[in-house]
Protein backbone atom coordinates (compact mmCIF):
# COMPACT_ATOMS: atom_id res chain seq x y z
CA UNK A 1 0.00 0.00 0.00
CA UNK A 2 1.45 3.46 -0.84
CA UNK A 3 1.10 6.06 1.45
CA UNK A 4 2.38 4.11 4.62
CA UNK A 5 4.29 6.00 7.76
CA UNK A 6 8.01 4.71 7.34
CA UNK A 7 7.98 1.10 9.08
CA UNK A 8 7.53 1.08 12.68
CA UNK A 9 9.65 1.56 15.95
CA UNK A 10 12.97 4.07 16.01
CA UNK A 11 12.93 6.39 13.46
CA UNK A 12 9.20 6.07 12.56
CA UNK A 13 7.57 9.45 12.59
CA UNK A 14 6.41 10.36 16.30
CA UNK A 15 3.07 12.25 17.29
CA UNK A 16 2.70 15.58 18.66
CA UNK A 17 2.12 16.47 22.15
CA UNK A 18 -1.85 16.56 23.24
CA UNK A 19 -3.02 20.02 22.90
CA UNK A 20 -3.14 21.43 26.34
CA UNK A 21 -6.70 22.80 26.41
CA UNK A 22 -6.28 24.57 29.69
CA UNK A 23 -4.46 26.80 28.28
CA UNK A 24 -6.18 27.27 25.19
CA UNK A 25 -9.75 29.44 25.23
CA UNK A 26 -12.56 27.13 24.56
CA UNK A 27 -14.49 27.67 22.01
CA UNK A 28 -17.79 28.83 24.19
CA UNK A 29 -17.04 32.45 25.44
CA UNK A 30 -19.99 34.48 26.00
CA UNK A 31 -17.91 37.54 27.01
CA UNK A 32 -17.01 37.44 23.44
CA UNK A 33 -20.27 37.60 21.88
CA UNK A 34 -19.61 36.02 18.38
CA UNK A 35 -18.19 33.00 19.88
CA UNK A 36 -21.74 31.69 21.50
CA UNK A 37 -23.40 31.04 18.27
CA UNK A 38 -20.01 29.76 16.05
CA UNK A 39 -18.98 27.66 18.66
CA UNK A 40 -19.83 23.55 18.58
CA UNK A 41 -21.93 22.46 21.68
CA UNK A 42 -20.73 18.74 21.42
CA UNK A 43 -16.96 17.80 22.52
CA UNK A 44 -14.12 17.70 20.36
CA UNK A 45 -13.62 14.39 19.29
CA UNK A 46 -10.14 12.97 19.92
CA UNK A 47 -7.99 11.85 17.26
CA UNK A 48 -5.08 9.35 16.34
CA UNK A 49 -2.50 11.03 14.49
CA UNK A 50 -1.45 9.93 11.35
CA UNK A 51 -0.53 10.38 7.99
CA UNK A 52 -2.53 13.71 7.47
CA UNK A 53 -1.93 15.44 11.25
CA UNK A 54 2.01 14.96 11.10
CA UNK A 55 2.54 16.13 8.04
CA UNK A 56 1.59 19.71 6.35
CA UNK A 57 2.41 21.78 3.76
CA UNK A 58 5.89 23.26 3.11
CA UNK A 59 6.93 26.49 1.36
CA UNK A 60 10.46 27.99 0.09
CA UNK A 61 11.55 31.19 -1.07
CA UNK A 62 10.00 30.43 -4.31
CA UNK A 63 7.05 31.37 -2.68
CA UNK A 64 7.56 34.70 -1.36
CA UNK A 65 9.16 38.00 -3.25
CA UNK A 66 12.08 39.81 -1.09
CA UNK A 67 10.47 42.90 1.15
CA UNK A 68 7.40 40.91 1.72
CA UNK A 69 8.23 41.44 5.06
CA UNK A 70 8.53 44.90 5.46
CA UNK A 71 4.99 46.15 5.70
CA UNK A 72 6.78 50.14 5.41
CA UNK A 73 7.83 49.54 2.29
CA UNK A 74 5.41 46.74 0.63
CA UNK A 75 2.29 48.96 -0.29
CA UNK A 76 4.18 52.92 -0.57
CA UNK A 77 3.05 54.69 -3.38
CA UNK A 78 4.15 57.80 -3.41
CA UNK A 79 5.37 58.30 0.39
CA UNK A 80 6.32 56.53 3.60
CA UNK A 81 3.17 55.43 6.16
CA UNK A 82 2.07 57.48 9.25
CA UNK A 83 2.93 56.41 12.73
CA UNK A 84 5.60 54.88 14.68
CA UNK A 85 8.39 52.32 12.93
CA UNK A 86 9.04 48.95 14.49
CA UNK A 87 11.00 45.98 14.15
CA UNK A 88 9.13 42.95 15.08
CA UNK A 89 11.52 40.16 15.50
CA UNK A 90 11.44 36.74 17.54
CA UNK A 91 11.64 32.65 16.83
CA UNK A 92 9.25 30.21 16.34
CA UNK A 93 10.43 27.31 18.41
CA UNK A 94 8.12 24.14 19.83
CA UNK A 95 7.92 22.95 23.38
CA UNK A 96 10.61 21.21 23.60
CA UNK A 97 12.54 24.64 23.01
CA UNK A 98 13.95 23.50 19.57
CA UNK A 99 13.46 26.05 16.83
CA UNK A 100 11.68 25.64 14.01
CA UNK A 101 13.39 26.97 11.09
CA UNK A 102 11.79 27.29 7.38
CA UNK A 103 8.30 27.74 8.27
CA UNK A 104 5.81 30.49 7.35
CA UNK A 105 4.91 32.79 9.29
CA UNK A 106 2.41 35.55 7.75
CA UNK A 107 0.89 38.73 9.90
CA UNK A 108 -2.31 41.45 9.30
CA UNK A 109 -2.92 44.30 11.05
CA UNK A 110 -4.41 48.10 11.25
CA UNK A 111 -2.87 51.19 10.55
CA UNK A 112 -1.47 53.88 13.15
CA UNK A 113 -5.15 55.06 13.06
CA UNK A 114 -6.98 51.57 14.08
CA UNK A 115 -8.25 51.05 10.80
CA UNK A 116 -8.02 48.03 8.06
CA UNK A 117 -7.33 48.24 4.61
CA UNK A 118 -10.82 46.04 4.35
CA UNK A 119 -14.11 46.80 2.73
CA UNK A 120 -15.96 45.89 6.16
CA UNK A 121 -14.15 47.82 7.89
CA UNK A 122 -16.08 51.06 8.49
CA UNK A 123 -14.30 52.85 11.05
CA UNK A 124 -13.80 56.40 10.73
CA UNK A 125 -10.50 57.13 11.46
CA UNK A 126 -8.76 56.79 7.60
CA UNK A 127 -7.03 54.71 5.31
CA UNK A 128 -2.99 55.05 5.00
CA UNK A 129 -2.46 55.30 1.02
CA UNK A 130 0.58 53.68 1.78
CA UNK A 131 0.09 51.10 4.29
CA UNK A 132 -1.39 47.87 3.24
CA UNK A 133 -0.76 45.85 6.76
CA UNK A 134 -0.07 42.60 5.74
CA UNK A 135 3.21 40.92 5.86
CA UNK A 136 4.44 37.34 5.07
CA UNK A 137 8.56 35.57 5.58
CA UNK A 138 10.16 32.39 6.58
CA UNK A 139 11.91 31.62 9.50
CA UNK A 140 15.66 30.73 8.90
CA UNK A 141 17.45 28.04 9.58
CA UNK A 142 17.19 28.86 13.37
CA UNK A 143 13.78 29.84 13.51
CA UNK A 144 14.12 33.39 13.46
CA UNK A 145 11.89 35.67 11.81
CA UNK A 146 11.70 39.37 11.17
CA UNK A 147 9.15 42.14 10.02
CA UNK A 148 9.45 45.91 9.54
CA UNK A 149 5.97 47.78 10.17
CA UNK A 150 4.00 50.49 11.55
CA UNK A 151 2.60 50.24 15.10
CA UNK A 152 -1.02 49.59 14.75
CA UNK A 153 -3.42 51.76 16.63
CA UNK A 154 -6.51 50.49 18.83
CA UNK A 155 -9.65 50.44 17.54
CA UNK A 156 -13.46 50.14 18.45
CA UNK A 157 -15.91 47.11 18.07
CA UNK A 158 -19.06 45.92 18.58
CA UNK A 159 -19.29 43.80 21.74
CA UNK A 160 -20.06 46.09 24.78
CA UNK A 161 -21.19 49.07 23.44
CA UNK A 162 -18.19 50.50 24.53
CA UNK A 163 -15.07 48.25 23.31
CA UNK A 164 -11.80 48.88 22.23
CA UNK A 165 -9.50 45.76 21.05
CA UNK A 166 -5.86 46.52 22.34
CA UNK A 167 -3.34 47.59 19.61
CA UNK A 168 -2.33 43.83 18.17
CA UNK A 169 -0.65 42.36 15.21
CA UNK A 170 -2.61 38.68 13.98
CA UNK A 171 -0.02 36.13 13.57
CA UNK A 172 -0.19 33.37 11.71
CA UNK A 173 2.40 30.15 11.58
CA UNK A 174 2.11 26.86 10.01
CA UNK A 175 4.88 25.09 11.75
CA UNK A 176 6.05 21.83 10.21
CA UNK A 177 2.82 19.76 10.79
CA UNK A 178 -0.85 20.95 9.67
CA UNK A 179 -1.83 19.51 13.70
CA UNK A 180 0.88 23.05 14.68
CA UNK A 181 -1.46 25.09 12.80
CA UNK A 182 -2.05 28.08 14.91
CA UNK A 183 -2.92 31.81 14.56
CA UNK A 184 -2.81 33.76 17.16
CA UNK A 185 -1.99 37.95 18.00
CA UNK A 186 0.39 39.63 19.51
CA UNK A 187 0.00 42.98 21.91
CA UNK A 188 2.09 45.14 22.85
CA UNK A 189 4.01 45.46 26.31
CA UNK A 190 2.12 47.85 28.61
CA UNK A 191 -1.10 48.47 26.79
CA UNK A 192 -3.71 48.92 29.30
CA UNK A 193 -6.97 47.25 27.24
CA UNK A 194 -5.18 44.46 27.17
CA UNK A 195 -6.83 43.58 30.69
CA UNK A 196 -9.62 44.63 29.71
CA UNK A 197 -10.36 43.01 26.19
CA UNK A 198 -12.89 39.98 26.29
CA UNK A 199 -10.69 38.43 23.28
CA UNK A 200 -8.16 38.50 25.04
CA UNK A 201 -9.71 37.05 28.47
CA UNK A 202 -11.03 34.17 26.36
CA UNK A 203 -7.87 32.68 27.35
CA UNK A 204 -7.69 30.93 30.54
CA UNK A 205 -4.41 31.48 31.69
CA UNK A 206 -3.04 34.54 33.08
CA UNK A 207 0.80 32.75 32.24
CA UNK A 208 -0.75 31.90 28.42
CA UNK A 209 -1.83 35.42 27.79
CA UNK A 210 1.76 36.86 29.04
CA UNK A 211 2.90 35.12 26.48
CA UNK A 212 1.01 36.98 23.57
CA UNK A 213 2.43 40.45 24.76
CA UNK A 214 5.87 41.24 22.79
CA UNK A 215 8.15 42.70 25.11
CA UNK A 216 10.02 45.96 24.02
CA UNK A 217 13.54 45.04 22.69
CA UNK A 218 15.84 48.33 22.90
CA UNK A 219 19.01 46.23 21.79
CA UNK A 220 17.29 45.63 18.92
CA UNK A 221 16.09 48.92 18.48
CA UNK A 222 17.72 51.09 15.72
CA UNK A 223 18.59 54.47 16.87
CA UNK A 224 17.35 57.30 15.08
CA UNK A 225 14.81 54.83 12.80
CA UNK A 226 12.52 52.37 14.33
CA UNK A 227 12.12 50.81 17.82
CA UNK A 228 11.47 47.06 17.83
CA UNK A 229 9.32 44.43 19.81
CA UNK A 230 10.19 40.67 20.50
CA UNK A 231 7.79 38.25 20.36
CA UNK A 232 8.32 34.31 19.96
CA UNK A 233 5.94 32.00 18.91
CA UNK A 234 5.69 28.48 20.75
CA UNK A 235 4.16 25.42 18.69
CA UNK A 236 3.33 22.47 19.84
CA UNK A 237 6.33 19.74 20.37
CA UNK A 238 6.98 16.62 19.08
CA UNK A 239 7.08 12.91 20.94
CA UNK A 240 10.61 11.64 20.82
CA UNK A 241 10.17 7.90 19.08
CA UNK A 242 12.39 5.54 21.77
CA UNK A 243 9.42 3.35 23.00
CA UNK A 244 6.84 4.03 19.90
CA UNK A 245 4.90 1.48 17.90
CA UNK A 246 7.25 -1.85 18.94
CA UNK A 247 5.25 -4.75 18.09
CA UNK A 248 3.88 -6.23 20.76
CA UNK A 249 6.08 -8.69 22.92
CA UNK A 250 9.48 -6.39 22.23
CA UNK B 1 10.95 19.17 45.97
CA UNK B 2 9.23 18.31 42.99
CA UNK B 3 11.26 17.97 39.62
CA UNK B 4 10.34 20.57 37.20
CA UNK B 5 9.96 19.59 33.31
CA UNK B 6 11.64 21.65 31.08
CA UNK B 7 8.86 22.36 28.50
CA UNK B 8 7.53 25.16 26.93
CA UNK B 9 3.98 25.89 26.43
CA UNK B 10 2.45 26.33 23.26
CA UNK B 11 1.61 29.55 22.41
CA UNK B 12 -2.32 30.62 23.18
CA UNK B 13 -4.70 30.73 20.46
CA UNK B 14 -6.76 33.67 19.01
CA UNK B 15 -9.66 34.39 16.46
CA UNK B 16 -8.48 35.19 13.39
CA UNK B 17 -11.28 38.11 13.21
CA UNK B 18 -12.87 39.48 10.72
CA UNK B 19 -10.26 41.16 8.63
CA UNK B 20 -8.19 37.92 8.27
CA UNK B 21 -8.90 38.03 4.44
CA UNK B 22 -6.47 40.75 4.11
CA UNK B 23 -3.86 39.12 5.67
CA UNK B 24 -3.98 35.79 3.78
CA UNK B 25 -6.07 35.93 0.85
CA UNK B 26 -5.36 39.80 0.22
CA UNK B 27 -5.96 38.81 -3.64
CA UNK B 28 -9.22 36.86 -2.79
CA UNK B 29 -10.67 40.11 -0.45
CA UNK B 30 -9.90 42.17 -3.84
CA UNK B 31 -6.60 43.74 -2.10
CA UNK B 32 -3.61 43.28 -4.66
CA UNK B 33 -0.50 43.41 -3.19
CA UNK B 34 1.38 39.73 -3.42
CA UNK B 35 2.93 39.11 -6.66
CA UNK B 36 1.75 35.51 -5.95
CA UNK B 37 -0.99 34.61 -3.62
CA UNK B 38 -0.73 31.11 -1.94
CA UNK B 39 -2.89 28.37 -1.67
CA UNK B 40 -5.34 28.81 -4.65
CA UNK B 41 -4.00 25.55 -6.44
CA UNK B 42 -3.78 22.67 -4.39
CA UNK B 43 -3.50 19.85 -6.97
CA UNK B 44 -1.34 21.54 -10.11
CA UNK B 45 -1.89 20.98 -13.30
CA UNK B 46 0.27 17.64 -12.97
CA UNK B 47 -2.14 16.00 -10.74
CA UNK B 48 -3.24 12.28 -11.63
CA UNK B 49 -6.59 11.74 -10.57
CA UNK B 50 -10.39 12.59 -10.72
CA UNK B 51 -10.69 16.54 -10.74
CA UNK B 52 -13.45 17.35 -8.74
CA UNK B 53 -14.77 20.97 -7.29
CA UNK B 54 -16.67 21.36 -3.68
CA UNK B 55 -18.68 23.67 -2.34
CA UNK B 56 -20.06 24.32 0.96
CA UNK B 57 -20.98 26.66 3.35
CA UNK B 58 -20.37 27.33 6.85
CA UNK B 59 -23.66 27.57 9.25
CA UNK B 60 -23.63 29.19 12.38
CA UNK B 61 -26.13 28.38 15.62
CA UNK B 62 -28.81 30.57 14.15
CA UNK B 63 -28.82 28.79 11.05
CA UNK B 64 -27.02 31.39 9.16
CA UNK B 65 -24.23 31.09 6.52
CA UNK B 66 -20.93 32.20 8.16
CA UNK B 67 -19.65 34.95 5.64
CA UNK B 68 -16.22 35.79 6.81
CA UNK B 69 -14.69 32.35 7.20
CA UNK B 70 -11.22 31.40 5.87
CA UNK B 71 -10.98 27.74 4.84
CA UNK B 72 -7.54 25.51 4.68
CA UNK B 73 -7.20 22.47 2.97
CA UNK B 74 -4.59 19.43 3.35
CA UNK B 75 -4.84 16.29 1.48
CA UNK B 76 -3.07 13.60 -0.21
CA UNK B 77 -2.68 12.63 -3.72
CA UNK B 78 -4.53 10.21 -5.59
CA UNK B 79 -2.58 7.97 -4.68
CA UNK B 80 -2.67 8.89 -0.97
CA UNK B 81 0.55 10.31 -0.60
CA UNK B 82 1.22 13.94 1.18
CA UNK B 83 3.48 16.33 0.08
CA UNK B 84 6.25 16.01 2.46
CA UNK B 85 9.30 15.10 3.41
CA UNK B 86 8.22 12.38 6.31
CA UNK B 87 5.73 10.97 3.65
CA UNK B 88 7.40 8.31 1.55
CA UNK B 89 6.31 8.03 -2.07
CA UNK B 90 5.91 10.77 -4.83
CA UNK B 91 3.84 13.65 -5.85
CA UNK B 92 3.17 14.84 -9.16
CA UNK B 93 5.34 18.24 -9.64
CA UNK B 94 3.52 21.10 -8.52
CA UNK B 95 1.13 19.20 -6.06
CA UNK B 96 0.74 21.09 -2.85
CA UNK B 97 -1.86 19.42 -1.28
CA UNK B 98 -2.87 22.76 0.43
CA UNK B 99 -5.46 24.82 -0.40
CA UNK B 100 -6.90 28.47 1.37
CA UNK B 101 -10.17 29.40 0.46
CA UNK B 102 -12.39 32.32 2.17
CA UNK B 103 -16.75 32.78 1.47
CA UNK B 104 -18.56 34.78 -0.61
CA UNK B 105 -18.84 38.02 1.59
CA UNK B 106 -22.46 37.89 0.58
CA UNK B 107 -24.02 34.75 0.07
CA UNK B 108 -21.53 32.86 2.52
CA UNK B 109 -20.70 30.29 -0.27
CA UNK B 110 -16.77 29.14 -0.25
CA UNK B 111 -15.66 26.78 -3.54
CA UNK B 112 -12.26 24.91 -4.44
CA UNK B 113 -11.40 22.49 -7.25
CA UNK B 114 -8.81 19.53 -6.89
CA UNK B 115 -8.04 15.86 -7.07
CA UNK B 116 -9.86 13.64 -5.30
CA UNK B 117 -7.26 11.84 -2.76
CA UNK B 118 -6.42 8.31 -2.68
CA UNK B 119 -6.96 6.24 0.39
CA UNK B 120 -4.06 6.92 2.94
CA UNK B 121 -2.47 4.00 5.56
CA UNK B 122 -2.12 5.07 8.88
CA UNK B 123 0.53 4.14 11.27
CA UNK B 124 -1.09 1.38 12.74
CA UNK B 125 -1.59 0.04 9.19
CA UNK B 126 -5.15 0.47 8.90
CA UNK B 127 -6.90 2.16 5.79
CA UNK B 128 -8.14 5.58 5.76
CA UNK B 129 -10.90 6.53 3.35
CA UNK B 130 -10.04 8.89 1.04
CA UNK B 131 -10.51 12.35 2.94
CA UNK B 132 -9.84 16.30 2.96
CA UNK B 133 -8.53 17.39 6.14
CA UNK B 134 -10.06 20.89 6.72
CA UNK B 135 -9.06 23.57 9.13
CA UNK B 136 -11.28 26.74 9.88
CA UNK B 137 -10.99 30.21 11.73
CA UNK B 138 -13.12 33.00 11.33
CA UNK B 139 -14.28 36.13 13.60
CA UNK B 140 -16.20 34.17 17.05
CA UNK B 141 -13.76 31.28 16.88
CA UNK B 142 -11.01 30.94 19.78
CA UNK B 143 -9.00 28.26 18.20
CA UNK B 144 -8.92 27.07 14.58
CA UNK B 145 -11.90 23.58 14.02
CA UNK B 146 -10.25 20.40 12.63
CA UNK B 147 -12.56 18.16 10.71
CA UNK B 148 -12.37 15.99 7.51
CA UNK B 149 -14.30 15.91 4.39
CA UNK B 150 -15.40 12.15 3.32
CA UNK B 151 -16.74 11.30 -0.15
CA UNK B 152 -20.39 10.11 -0.15
CA UNK B 153 -19.57 7.43 -3.16
CA UNK B 154 -16.79 5.51 -1.43
CA UNK B 155 -19.43 4.01 1.03
CA UNK B 156 -17.64 1.06 1.19
CA UNK B 157 -13.90 2.31 2.68
CA UNK B 158 -16.17 4.97 5.05
CA UNK B 159 -17.88 1.97 6.16
CA UNK B 160 -14.46 0.63 7.24
CA UNK B 161 -12.67 4.25 8.05
CA UNK B 162 -10.99 3.92 11.64
CA UNK B 163 -12.08 6.94 12.21
CA UNK B 164 -15.44 7.49 11.05
CA UNK B 165 -16.00 3.73 12.44
CA UNK B 166 -14.65 5.39 16.13
CA UNK B 167 -17.25 8.27 15.95
CA UNK B 168 -19.63 6.58 18.95
CA UNK B 169 -22.92 8.41 17.26
CA UNK B 170 -23.73 6.60 14.22
CA UNK B 171 -25.61 9.45 13.42
CA UNK B 172 -23.18 12.48 13.75
CA UNK B 173 -20.75 10.05 10.99
CA UNK B 174 -23.07 11.37 7.99
CA UNK B 175 -22.12 15.35 8.72
CA UNK B 176 -18.69 14.33 7.43
CA UNK B 177 -19.84 12.80 4.17
CA UNK B 178 -19.63 15.08 1.23
CA UNK B 179 -22.52 14.74 -0.88
CA UNK B 180 -22.67 14.66 -4.61
CA UNK B 181 -23.59 17.44 -6.33
CA UNK B 182 -25.91 16.49 -9.27
CA UNK B 183 -26.61 19.52 -10.73
CA UNK B 184 -23.26 21.03 -10.64
CA UNK B 185 -21.01 19.95 -14.12
CA UNK B 186 -18.37 17.74 -13.85
CA UNK B 187 -17.45 15.86 -10.35
CA UNK B 188 -19.11 18.63 -7.83
CA UNK B 189 -19.47 17.51 -3.70
CA UNK B 190 -20.87 19.38 -1.94
CA UNK B 191 -19.89 19.65 1.89
CA UNK B 192 -21.62 22.17 4.56
CA UNK B 193 -20.46 22.60 7.96
CA UNK B 194 -22.52 23.53 11.00
CA UNK B 195 -21.17 24.91 13.73
CA UNK B 196 -23.49 24.56 15.87
CA UNK B 197 -26.73 22.82 16.84
CA UNK B 198 -29.06 20.25 14.93
CA UNK B 199 -26.40 18.13 12.67
CA UNK B 200 -23.60 19.82 14.26
CA UNK B 201 -20.10 18.82 12.15
CA UNK B 202 -18.08 16.69 14.25
CA UNK B 203 -14.83 18.17 14.81
CA UNK B 204 -11.51 16.70 16.03
CA UNK B 205 -8.91 17.50 18.59
CA UNK B 206 -5.78 16.48 16.38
Amino acid sequence: MTGALKGHGAGAPAEYYQRDRDLQPPAHTPIYKTSVMRSPRCSLISLDQGPGEITGPTFGHGDLQPGDNDLITNYAQDGLPIGPRMILHGRVLDENARPVPNTLVEIWQANAGGRYRHKKDTYLAPIDPNFGGCGRTLTDENGYYVFRTIKPGAYPWRNYVNSWRPAHIHVSVFGHSFSQRLITQLYFEGDPLIATCPIVNTIPDQAAIGQLIAKMDMNATVPMDAMAWKFDIVLRGRRSTLFENRPEGN
Amino acid sequence: MVQKLEYLRESASQTAGPYVHIGLAPGAAGFDIYERELGWDIAGPNAAGERITVTGTVIDGMGAPVKDVLLEAWQANAAGVYAHPEHPGEVEAGFRGWGRVITDFESGEWRFETVKPGAVTGADGRVHAPHINLWIVARGINIGLNTRLYFADEAEANAADPVLTGIEWEDRRATLVAARDERAEGQAYRFDIRLQGAGETVFFDI
